[in-house]
């Protein structure tokens, strides 16, 4: 695989441009901190823990609001302990749910122990067998740009493995209050309390 | 056990559950669970998410809450080993989590590898936090889950009423 690792800060950065009512959901550890380096913002739900739930919090975000494009960031170690909520979510299929793994196949917080995708698996191909309606490994910024766009379309189920370099980067942390994070964005949804 | 008596409480889950607005049912299927799924399943309004594990249903349960929406969680005890850490996001963040969970290896229980988790489900459930009930007789479940939905979604706590081996009825066995 002719990979050429990407910078995670360039990538999430570039998904979200222009932002307007995107819904993100971030995995713990590192793509947390990399959305809140592009910028904290009310529609952010940051998970510090709750491994393997990134995605299905994602599913569910998106059934409950079907007319916002949802995006879940996490990284292959977190989506890799929940290969089976894959299977669920493809059945379900929402059209405005976008899943991205940060894929730098590594555990980033615990040491830099390779990861199943750094020693072979893709996580695009098992999406893909599980017919999301796209699913693809990107290893340049004209995809993650032609990305971004597909997940404001709101037209198909999607999922992308995003190359990227496992270079040691500065730590943004966003606020670790669950329940703070939680009632930010419901009220941003014009939710009561 | 008989037919009606099945139908009756399985019936009045289904009436608490559209009583309170529940519109997202995730499960791990159990026979003690059929006639609630069959009829979350029909029900066009309703998502209904057939999990590959227990845990997915806590976090999709999150999202939906997150997006103004309440749903249950369905499963039978073995699976309650498998949510453990991912109850933390409870703890965390106080969700409101509703929970029925059908009971195995408590009573007349033919395999005798669903006791170990069944016997433990209690003491699992009450090590991470989460509130619980149990109904044994038919006449009881209905007021224990509406109970539990009020203290779930008014008091945002995580919420389990655990659906008795002696109330489903013993497993039958074809050899």
């Amino acid at each position: 695989m002719p990979d050429t690792p990407l910078n995670r800060r360039h990538v999430v950065a570039e998904l979200l441009v222009d932002r307007s009512d995107l819904l993100v959901v971030t995995g713990l550890g590192s793509p947390t901190y990399d959305v809140m380096a592009a910028g904290d913002h009310d529609l952010n739900y940051y998970l510090w823990g709750a491994m393997g739930g990134a995605a299905m919090l994602g599913l569910g975000l998106a059934h409950a609001q079907p007319d916002k494009p949802v995006v879940v960031i996490t990284g292959d170690g977190e989506m890799l302990m929940a290969t089976g909520a894959l299977a669920t979510i493809a059945i379900q299929a929402p059209a405005n749910l976008t899943i991205v793994v940060l894929d730098n196949g590594h555990y980033g917080e615990t040491g830099m122990q390779l990861s199943h995708t750094g020693r072979g698996i893709d996580l695009s191909r098992v999406a893909a067998s599980m017919d999301f309606n796209y699913s693809e490994r990107l290893t340049d910024m004209k995809s993650v740009h032609q990305l971004r766009d597909r997940i404001h379309r709101k037209n198909s189920l999607n999922f992308a493995a995003i190359a990227i370099d496992s270079v040691p980067i500065e730590r943004v942390l966003p606020s670790r209050d669950g329940v703070y994070i939680k009632n930010r964005m419901k009220l941003a949804l014009g939710q009561k309390l | 056990m008989t037919t009606s008596d099945t139908v009756d409480w399985q019936s009045r889950i289904v009436t608490v559950l559209n009583d309170v607005d529940i519109r997202h049912v995730a499960y791990v299927p159990d026979a003690g669970h059929s006639a609630t799924i069959k009829h979350c399943e029909a029900d066009t309004d309703m998502h209904s998410v057939v999990l590959t594990t227990e845990e997915e249903g806590i976090a999709y349960l999150a999202g939906a809450s997150l997006g103004g929406q309440r749903g249950v969680l369905l499963m039978q005890s073995s699976g309650v080993g498998n949510c453990i850490n991912m109850l933390s996001l409870q703890s965390n963040t106080r969700f409101p989590l509703l929970m029925l969970i059908t009971m195995r290896g408590e009573w007349a229980e033919f395999n005798q590898w669903q006791n170990a988790m069944g016997q433990a489900t209690e003491a699992a459930l009450k090590l991470m936090g989460v509130l619980i009930w149990r109904a044994n007789q038919a006449d009881e479940v209905e007021g224990l889950v509406r109970g539990a939905a009020t203290m779930a979604f008014e008091g945002d706590q995580a919420c389990a009423v655990l659906l008795g081996q002696q109330l489903i009825g013993k497993k039958e066995w074809s050899k």
